[in-house]
């Protein structure tokens, strides 16, 4: 399946985009982290959830949706 | 009273919701980006009590975004200055100022004395510790986090709701994200975004609306794109946090102890040869483990139990999270034992490590 992955924060700024649509054959979490991390090694190194339709998921969960997001949490007050 | 008669008439707050609001405590942390609009506002709207802590001076590049300041109170501390400002705003209030550090040691006895916690400040050690005093002594968390363009705002530990911990289990490495005097930050985005804070304050207070619990709301100013992501308790975190109750006023210690505690994997510390295992928990603590090779000396005696130590070996210290065995190694330090380790994550590691050993056999 094709999925759209939004990046915040500074993540926008390892990948050099805020979002982008990758063609993607696994199923769980961790999969998907393999592919980032093998195509932005730089995102290894950063801190950040994932949601998927709206909804924070552990690395143990299935992709059922088509819309991921990378969420990093924000230091500045 | 005329200062309050736009809300008075609102028929959602009333004299009584405005009452209720002239009866509430609340304090910021921090008196920043963020702090400047959550202060000026809440200020405004009449909350009885309103405390301030922040140890930082007024700096020009400051003036951009926190809104509170002028050149007049350059080099004055934020706590001071915000105060001066806000009586002037509101006479009718008491506004108290905490010039100092939140620490692990007056964190607590700070927070009794408020009904919600706003936190406005910029850095993590800091975010991190504003959470767990709010989970420990029970108190609504209105959290922000800001960066460049972008915001987060939530409601935490409200109505057994979620903590940050829940949002972000893990607390970043000091310097591993950056923050806005590092990076740079848009002066009217902490503006929206802690008015955002000061909405949810109020509503908290007059129990009206939908309070932002369970989720986090997400801000882009560059293109208004707003988006909410829900977030669930995780009874675990929260009670990570619950077990560092009684050892919490000491924590400062640990940070700044001079030499550092050694952290270790439960990888490592199974490759090492020559160890002794010590169980630093309370007892009948789950998952209990009762093996010929481990130690069980809870945190609270170790003091007394010094001679327990196997001087010739490497004491790996464990506890639920990693928290409590790191104010053992701590102690152990202090008598001048430095062979131990403290291990990183705990207890569930050392059982599995443990239950596997036996089933090799």
């Amino acid at each position: 399946m094709i999925l759209s992955i939004k990046y915040f924060g500074l993540l926008a700024e390892v990948t050099g985009c805020s979002e982008e649509k990758i063609k993607f054959s696994g199923k769980s979490i961790s999969e998907l982290k393999t592919i980032l991390f093998q195509k932005y090694e730089m995102l290894k190194n950063k801190d950040f959830q994932i949601v998927q339709n709206n909804e924070l998921i552990t690395n143990e969960t299935k992709i059922t949706a088509t819309e991921i997001a990378l969420l990093p949490p924000f230091a500045g007050g | 009273m005329n200062r309050y008669s736009r809300h008075i008439i609102l028929t959602e707050i009333g004299q009584e919701g405005q009452d209720k609001l002239s009866n509430s405590k609340v304090l910021v942390i921090g008196a920043g980006g963020l702090g400047c609009p959550v202060l000026q506002y809440l200020t405004a709207a009449g909350i009885g009590t309103i405390g301030i802590i922040d140890f930082d001076i007024v700096s020009e590049s400051n003036l951009q975004r926190q809104v509170l300041y002028g050149a007049s109170t350059l080099g004055i501390n934020k706590a001071i200055a915000a105060k001066a400002r806000l009586e002037d705003l509101n006479n009718t209030i008491l506004i108290k100022a905490y010039p100092e550090k939140l620490t692990h040691k007056n964190a607590l006895s700070i927070f009794q004395d408020y009904d919600i916690i706003v936190d406005g400040s910029d850095n993590f050690s800091t975010r991190y510790l504003v959470n767990d005093a709010s989970v420990i002594t029970n108190k609504p968390l209105v959290y922000a986090g800001i960066y460049k363009f972008e915001g987060q705002v939530s409601v935490f530990n409200y109505k057994k709701g979620p903590s940050y911990r829940c949002l972000f289990p893990k607390q970043p490495e000091t310097g591993s994200i950056p923050n806005c005097s590092e990076i740079g930050v848009l002066g009217v985005l902490p503006g929206i975004i802690g008015t955002l804070q000061a909405n949810e304050v109020i509503k908290l207070i007059l129990g009206i609306g939908e309070v932002l619990s369970g989720k986090v709301l997400y801000y882009d100013s560059l293109n208004h794109q707003i988006s909410f992501i829900k977030v669930n308790r995780s009874e675990k975190e929260i009670q990570k946090v619950m077990d560092i109750k009684t050892v919490f006023k000491a924590l400062d210690q640990e940070i700044n102890c001079e030499t550092p505690i050694r952290i270790i994997s439960i990888k490592d510390a199974i490759n090492k040869k020559n160890i002794q295992w010590i169980d630093v928990r309370d007892t009948n603590v789950n998952p209990e483990i009762n093996h010929s090779e481990v130690f069980q000396i809870p945190l609270k005696d170790l003091k007394q139990n010094l001679n327990k130590i196997e001087l010739g070996k490497e004491q790996i210290l464990f506890c639920q999270a990693g928290i409590k065995s790191k104010k053992a190694a701590s102690i152990l330090q202090n008598h001048k034992i430095h062979s131990s380790f403290s291990l990183k994550n705990g207890a569930f590691e050392v059982m599995e490590y443990f239950n596997n050993k036996n089933y090799d056999r």
